[in-house]
């Protein structure tokens, strides 16, 4: 019998993502896949398997769901609210999904959010990849009645959690081609303002309101389309910054002020409109060695992990635990793995 | 901050010059403004990089007067990668180098102006022409594909003639079609995507640059030709294969 998730209800912007595609960057196809990458580590830390598995990316939506077989679940990112037949599960978890049970999970203030499968889900891959990107037509939205095909799962283990990532409120930024074009005044000002994230954001780009004017320039209107990377904050017409993410179009004539270091997209990304953010330029040097010391955290995740405390059925109100506080020996998983 | 920002400057740059894009990120340009000259040696430039495929290179692209590449922050750093960039520079005259092979001419019928291209008689003012000029100035001769970007398969065009340096508008409009013809300073595009732009939209192309479930899902290339003729009935080209162009050899 085949392993498949049953898809109940899904609301807009429900997609199934990966690490997305490289090496269309020169026909004009962006990378895609989840993003927050960081979510997608903490999925395969705690279930055991690579980081490259498919799952499902709900921007800001709602789904419910069950399995055709018993199954295991991680769930990442933005906190969200989950339930299993009606009682709560801990986000940023492990957990057992049983055949038939049926899985619930919505927003709580916005942000993306992940479920992960143990095995990881297989749909048809299509450019050498599972993900949707929607933005160049590959793919569409998960819909209610979708049945997507679940890997084989070799781990066994659930009821694990992670510290929470630290999540302050700096965006860390290195100096772009076209930062300069702003002039020094408007880049203290930027660094001096606080921005709001806007409501409106999506798998392309996140707007930010700044507290006072904007930061147009000039010759904004006027300059040569250029290489994007996700991260580039870009100055559209009116002064508003956008932070470009992973669904981005490779090129634009659109200013870039800054680019937003790829370790700290998260921050951004799990944050529910309206929080409140500043925006701090750093040299490349130092972008460069916090993006490694980052992607070496990343890759010892699983060394952290850490088995919840209590059953959670046992926990009626689980969403106001204080879920950690580091009471494990901290060495049951290696004698577990042994 | 200060001083990396200004010695990053564009306007300050002599070319080519070798900038950081991103944390992780090289951009090669040739000329801080459209050049046919700077383009071809953007391609052959990033045609190099392909073939010495250095280890950590993660991916390389091309926009119009630039060659790109991404690395892997693990397996590589800045400093030895811009020494084999600089190295790489100066072993040839990239603005020497010659087209790409096996470029094809596109004979591509485009429905202007009306519903097809709101913003036709706004786009030929500004370029000091009437409408009925302006179609004949951007039919005139072949326009080539200077890079592939923005979205998958869609190709910038150039470049045309000076009277046709006009700005992008300040607002966006908020939806124009896929195959949608675009202008704005000297250069033409043709949308792959339904998108919102700030470029002016004077007609409609039938065709479909990005096709995911084909065995070559992109229809155009970097240093292909297109010449546009004018056509009158758009449900017919969106019916017919390659929306009613097509492709001969260029030699």
């Amino acid at each position: 019998m085949t392993r498949a998730l049953n898809i109940h209800t899904a609301s807009p912007g429900v997609t199934v993502q990966d690490k997305g595609r490289t090496g269309f960057l020169a026909q004009g196809l962006s990378r895609g896949g989840a993003v927050d990458l960081l979510a997608l580590a903490e999925g395969a830390a705690l279930l055991g398997q690579p980081d490259t598995c498919a799952v499902l990316e709900l921007a800001g939506g709602a789904v419910a769901l069950s399995a055709s077989q018993d199954m295991r679940v991680a769930l990442t990112g933005a906190d969200m609210r989950a339930t299993l037949d009606g009682t709560p599960l801990v986000w940023g978890a492990s957990h057992a999904l049983p055949q038939g049970a049926r899985l619930e999970i919505s927003p709580l203030r916005g942000g993306f959010g992940y479920l992960h499968l143990g095995g990881g889900l297989e749909p048809a891959e299509r450019l050498g990849a599972a993900s949707a990107h929607l933005a160049a037509g590959i793919g569409r939205a998960v819909q209610a009645g979708d049945t997507i095909a679940v890997g084989g799962d070799r781990g066994h283990r659930t009821g694990m959690c992670l510290p929470n990532a630290v999540m302050d409120t700096t965006l860390r930024l290195v100096p772009s081609l076209q930062t300069a074009l702003f002039g020094q005044d408007a880049l203290d000002r930027l660094e001096a303002t606080r921005f709001t994230k806007d409501a409106r954001g999506n798998r392309m780009g996140q707007r930010l309101v700044p507290d006072g004017e904007g930061f147009a320039t000039a010759e904004g209107l006027s300059i040569l389309s250029e290489t994007i990377v996700p991260g580039d904050i870009q100055i559209t017409g009116d002064g508003m910054p956008y932070v470009l993410l992973s669904e981005c179009q490779t090129t634009g004539g659109y200013p870039r002020i800054g680019t937003v270091l790829p370790c700290d997209l998260p921050k951004l990304l799990r944050a529910g409109p309206g929080s409140l953010f500043q925006l701090r330029f750093v040299t490349l040097e130092d972008g460069a060695a916090l993006e490694r010391a980052e992607v070496a955290r990343r890759a010892g995740l699983s060394r952290n992990l850490q088995a919840l405390l209590r059953d959670p059925r046992d926990m009626p109100d689980l969403l106001s635990y204080q879920l950690v506080s580091g009471v494990t020996a901290g060495d049951e998983l290696e004698r577990e793995s042994a | 901050m200060t001083a990396m920002t200004q010695t990053d400057s564009p306007a300050k740059a002599s070319f080519p010059a070798i900038r950081t894009v991103g944390v992780d990120g090289f951009l090669v340009s040739f000329a801080d403004g459209l050049d046919e000259r700077a383009n071809r040696a953007a391609l052959a430039f990033r045609a190099a990089l392909e073939r010495e495929s250095w280890p950590g290179v993660a991916e390389c692209a091309t926009s119009l007067v630039s060659a790109f590449l991404r690395f892997d922050l693990a397996a590589c750093d800045h400093d030895s990668l811009r020494a084999r960039l600089t190295t790489l520079l100066a072993s040839r005259d990239w603005y020497d180098a010659p087209l790409p092979d096996g470029r094809r001419l596109w004979r591509v019928p485009v429905v202007f102006g009306g519903d097809n291209g709101p913003q036709l008689a706004e786009a030929a003012k500004l370029a000091g022409q009437s409408k009925r000029d302006a179609i004949a100035t951007l039919c005139a001769s072949p326009v080539r594909v200077q890079t592939i970007g923005f979205a998958p398969g869609q190709p910038y065009l150039g470049q045309l003639p000076e009277n046709w340096n006009i700005p992008r508008q300040t607002g966006l409009t908020p939806l124009v079609p896929q195959g949608a013809l675009v202008v704005a300073i000297r250069q033409l595009i043709v949308f792959s995507v339904g998108t919102p732009t700030g470029w002016r939209h004077i007609g409609q192309t039938g065709l479909r640059l990005f096709r995911p479930d084909a065995a070559d899902p992109f229809l155009l290339r970097p240093g292909d030709e297109v010449l546009f003729h004018p056509a009158e009935d758009l449900d017919r080209l969106r019916a017919a294969p390659d929306g009613g162009a097509f492709a001969e050899a260029l030699t």
